[in-house]
């Protein structure tokens, strides 16, 4: 076809929804001067499943499993943004322990979201040995999470108010063998890629999204923070007991993919050291809210024995339970960046409405500006630094 | 966010309607056909600075009049705070578009359509962005079932531009 602007002769090429570089079902169809990219267009929504629409039909502990399976590297993210929005309406506030308690998970979660993002980017760009590192530490903390909820992944873990149990025995410690073993372990990766000399020339300069073009596209997380701006939910609006934590956001300074690589690489550090913080000081204590009965399953062992915990265990699962008329906006960052629930409720025991703004939907869309006018060759490793999960963009 | 109020209310008086707070979250409704110029004036404004969107939500209020909102969702970098914008849209009723004052607005306005058939006035692109471009009715509304029968086809969508 003819460029309508340059009046040359391009070629268009599709990329996707089956290609083994673009981490789920996207397809790019990108037009090509050369070796080129003069434009491009994402196509998306080949994993629509209509997860907002099922929630609507669930009670509010049901849509727990739901949202875990959107942006399914990451579950904690999900499971903690949408019960603290639950909470918000019902005007919650949860125990010491378990802000704790949710924050090492989810610090957890997101180096090992972190680490698949690595390894499957190393791959892509030709360095294989890189997967095989990370999905090794990985293990140790999906063996963590198994440990705790059953669960390697989608673990349905927190619940309103809190958790329904508590950190098994041995968890704590396992957890403190892998703070001393992951410093060393990030160093490894360190020397197989930062100063890597193909590493560079292959990511330095390519993909560049300036500050003010990432805030106009509302792209949020490590992306936003490699362009050089230091925005971090975690610390512009602290939520479940972050303020109590000492944290450095690592900023980038020219927004291109191997400034990403180091934010990210930074992350995983500064995660690691919250971790440790949060296991030093872990409060003890109860691991749900004591005085809301209406909401909180009584212990299983009473449950079995006592009728009347019976039925109160019987009315909870199969009625749940009411949440005031409202709504509310609650935003959390997640490994990918801002992840937002939007809540409305009519006083049901039924989500209204749940809108969820994920990450990677709105990072996406920064894509056809960051593609625009590098080599071919060069395209999955943009797409790969943009490190989107597809169930979270189309839901 | 008393500035904002008194700032709102001194250069759009005519486009907000209602100016809410509620659980530290403040919400401004708005006239629809205003919600280019408040977003306009919200973004450039150098106090304000509402340079960041981070969402647009749908919501369909079935057997209410009117039937839908449309809810912002935007951020000041610089202030470090957020703001809710909402319309109130009839049923076949047309919003006009942000997306010229934010970018990011594109893909949510596309995905407002896609689920309530909300239409964006102005927006450089106004299709389906979720669902394919050949399917009929809009999954996220009260009165669109939840469970059915449809059979799977193909569909042709090759013409990406």
């Amino acid at each position: 076809m003819v460029n309508t602007e340059t009046e040359r002769d391009t070629m268009i090429l599709n990329v996707g929804p089956q290609h083994p570089s673009t981490h789920g079902v996207l397809r790019v169809v990108l037009e090509l001067d050369g070796e080129i990219v003069v434009n491009s267009n994402t196509v998306i929504g080949y994993l629509h499943t209509g997860m907002e629409k099922t929630i609507e039909s669930e009670r509010y502990v049901q849509a727990i499993t739901i949202v875990d399976r959107m942006d399914y590297l990451s579950c904690f993210f999900n499971e903690i943004g949408y019960i603290l929005a639950v909470e918000k309406l019902l005007g919650i506030e949860v125990p010491e322990r378990v802000k704790f308690m949710r924050i090492i998970l989810c610090e957890l979660q997101r180096i090992a979201s972190h680490l698949v993002w690595l390894g499957t980017h190393a791959l892509e760009l030709g360095a294989m040995s890189v997967m095989l590192y990370t999905f090794r530490e990985r293990e140790l903390i999906l063996e963590l999470f198994e440990m705790c909820s059953g669960y390697r992944m989608n673990s349905g873990y927190m619940r309103v108010g809190g958790f329904y149990l508590d950190f098994p025995d041995g968890f704590i410690d396992r957890l403190k063998n892998f703070i001393n073993v992951f410093p060393s372990k990030i160093n490894e990766y360190e020397t197989l890629l930062t100063k890597n000399i193909i590493w560079k020339e292959r990511t330095v300069g390519l993909g560049v999204l300036s500050a003010e073009d990432a805030i106009n596209f509302g792209v949020s997380g490590p992306l936003l923070r490699a362009s050089g701006v230091k925005w971090d939910i975690r610390t512009a609006h602290p939520y479940s007991g972050y303020e109590l934590f000492e944290f450095d956001v690592p900023v980038g300074t020219h927004g291109d993919v191997y400034d990403r690589y180091l934010v990210r690489m930074e992350e995983m550090r500064q995660s690691l050291r919250i971790i440790s913080q949060a296991v030093k000081n872990l409060p003890s204590g109860p691991v749900n809210v004591v005085d809301r009965p209406d909401i909180i399953l009584p212990p299983k062992r009473n449950a079995e024995l006592g009728m009347e915990e019976m039925i109160h265990h019987f009315k909870i699962v199969s009625a749940g339970f009411p949440v005031p008329e409202g709504e509310t906006y609650v935003a959390v960052e997640s490994a990918r960046g801002e992840l937002g629930f939007y809540l409305v409720s009519d006083g049901g025991n039924k989500p209204y409405r749940l809108k969820v703004r994920t990450p990677s939907f709105a990072n996406l869309q920064a894509l056809p500006l960051m593609l625009k006018g590098i080599m071919i060759s060069d395209v999955i490793a943009v797409i790969a630094s943009i490190d989107i999960v597809l169930g979270d963009v189309d839901r | 966010m008393n500035n904002l109020t008194e700032k709102l209310k001194e250069k759009c008086s005519d486009a907000v309607l209602e100016v809410k707070t509620c659980r530290n979250e403040t919400t401004v409704l708005v006239n629809p056909g205003d919600i280019v110029n408040v977003c306009r004036f919200l973004h450039d404004d150098e106090d304000l600075a509402y340079d960041y969107i981070s969402g647009i939500s749908g919501v369909d209020y079935l057997g209410k009049e009117p039937r839908f909102a449309v809810v912002y969702h935007v951020y000041s970098m610089k202030n470090k705070n957020r703001l809710t914008l909402k319309v109130l849209v009839p049923e076949n009723h047309s919003v006009p578009s942000v997306s010229s004052v934010w970018r990011g607005a594109n893909w949510f306005e596309r995905e407002v359509f896609d689920m309530y058939g909300i239409k964006f006035s102005g927006h450089p692109a106004m299709k389906r962005i979720l669902m394919p471009d050949d399917w009929t009715g809009y999954p996220l509304r009260k009165d669109y079932p939840l469970k059915g029968f449809i059979p799977a086809k193909w569909t042709k969508q090759d013409r990406p531009w």
